[in-house]
């Protein structure tokens, strides 16, 4: 058996690109409007809760301001990200890969078993035991795959006006348009996050073999 | 090469690339598609008259933002101010039977809807108002629009960098019941950051879909010769996405 489904390696590169495009077309959006509120309504200066700085050129997509493109390549991704979603969570329900390697059981959420897993880390002992992923990399991936890529679907639906006549219920629990907006740059950072820490991890630990192995596989 | 020096290079790499997919037929087709797709799908799941929501009074913002034209200087537009608007004038025209000329007086005087509402810009703020004319879809049902009109033009008294505004809808956003040729906004008279003396309101898409200082109402067949064919200012300037419930 391989140590990567074909369905996981599939999706995980097609994320790959549509969380790099969004990300970078996303910081553009921001930078037309460069402040956060909560609440369903806020425009003026002083009322917001974050200011947010504004991104370099380099960082964005296109490359420099233009709002039409950056929305252009935002609204473009959005469908192979969010039906890549629906296909991976089908995918990984059906061949169990959620349920084996990453649901976690509670004797892992021990507090002395997570002090354990947290020293291990630090001591850069990556070592897993018999499972596939230790605790820590069970709550990241299900963090990311359980809230943070699907909360990146949910407040880009509660911030279109289109869809608001038919999920204003969803408007409603997020606290609002602006509330919406203000979780949906959140969320985004939250995932900026795990992907820093997440590289820097793979670099850590057989690098070389480790990307080899999402691209082809490997062997369990 | 330094790791670093190696990254920035993939970066700048990785950005030209999607640059170029950008700018060739294939890419403006992918685009194109996609904005298609999000109106198909907000289609499906919205039926034809489902509404924005509305808002209590409590929730209206303590003032409202003007953005674009906030002060139009061109034509005939600073005359009509110091005339308090009492010479402006409506034009309902293009494929109708019946095409109407309306004062501020005729259109003051038709059934009201006052909705409050949530207005959104592209580029990301939000504010609430109270908004008060006719249904549009008085305007045209009196107009008696053709059966091959297949999108409504909205034109405009302002002209942003040389060019006039307009913009356009189609049907189905021309007969919502939201859809309201607005001429007061907090139970006062439109101020002229807000598109005085006469503006449109369509709620289910973003900002620059609401045309102001409205001076005509076209039914047209196609977009092709209007403009540069676009559908709208942004559209024609910017590539603006002509879908704006996105």
């Amino acid at each position: 058996m391989k140590r990567h489904a074909i369905s996981t390696r599939i999706w995980h590169w097609l994320n790959l690109i549509c969380v790099v495009v969004l990300f970078m077309s996303g910081l553009t959006i921001s930078n037309g409007h460069r402040r956060l509120y909560w609440g369903d309504w806020g425009f003026a200066a002083g009322t917001e809760w974050l200011a947010v700085p504004r991104f370099p050129d380099w960082m964005t997509i296109p490359g420099h301001y233009s709002l039409a493109v950056a929305r252009d390549w935002h609204t473009l991704m959005a469908w192979p990200f969010a039906l890549g979603l629906l296909f991976g969570w089908a995918a990984m329900l059906a061949n169990r890969h959620f349920k084996r390697d990453i649901a976690t059981n509670r004797k892992e959420w021990r507090p002395a078993q997570i002090k354990r897993d947290i020293a291990a880390h630090l001591r850069l002992d990556f070592d897993h035991g018999a499972g596939k992923y230790n605790f820590l990399q069970k709550l990241a991936y299900g963090l990311v795959l359980g809230v943070f890529l699907p909360m990146m679907v949910f407040t880009g639906i509660a911030i279109s006006p289109g869809m608001e006549p038919s999920f204003g219920w969803l408007v409603d629990l997020l606290g609002g348009r602006q509330s919406a907006r203000s979780f949906h740059f959140l969320f985004a950072f939250a995932l900026f996050g795990f992907f820093i820490v997440h590289v820097a991890l793979v670099l850590l630990s057989k690098p070389l073999r480790q990307i080899r192995d999402m691209i082809t596989g490997g062997t369990a | 090469m330094k790791r670093r020096n190696f990254l920035v290079a993939a970066g700048a790499a990785f950005v030209a690339g999607c640059n170029k997919v950008a700018d060739s037929d294939f890419g403006q087709g992918m685009f194109d598609a996609a904005e298609r797709w999000h109106k198909g799908a907000h289609r499906l799941l919205t039926s034809r008259d489902a509404l924005a929501p509305e808002y209590p009074r409590s929730a209206v913002s303590p003032y409202f933002r003007g953005n674009g034209s906030v002060d139009p200087k061109n034509g005939d537009y600073p005359r009509h101010v110091t005339e308090s608007f009492a010479n402006w004038q409506l034009e309902v025209g293009g494929l109708v039977d019946n095409p109407l000329t309306l004062t501020l007086d005729n259109i003051r005087k038709l059934p009201q809807r006052t909705q409050i509402t949530r207005h959104d810009c592209v580029e990301g703020w939000s504010a609430i108002g109270e908004w008060t004319g006719p249904q549009l879809s008085l305007l045209l049902d009196a107009a008696r629009v053709q059966d091959q009109a297949r999108f409504i033009i909205f034109r405009c008294a302002d002209e942003l960098g040389g060019s006039a505004y307009y913009e356009s809808v189609d049907l189905e956003d021309a007969y919502h019941p939201q859809t309201i040729v607005a001429h007061r906004l907090n139970g006062d008279p439109l101020p002229i950051k807000n598109g005085a003396p006469l503006r449109m309101r369509i709620e289910r898409q973003l900002g620059y879909k609401h045309a102001k200082y409205l001076t005509g109402i076209e039914a047209v067949a196609s977009l092709d010769g209007i403009g540069d064919g676009k559908g709208g200012y942004w559209e024609d300037r910017a590539d603006y996405q002509w879908y704006a419930g996105i």
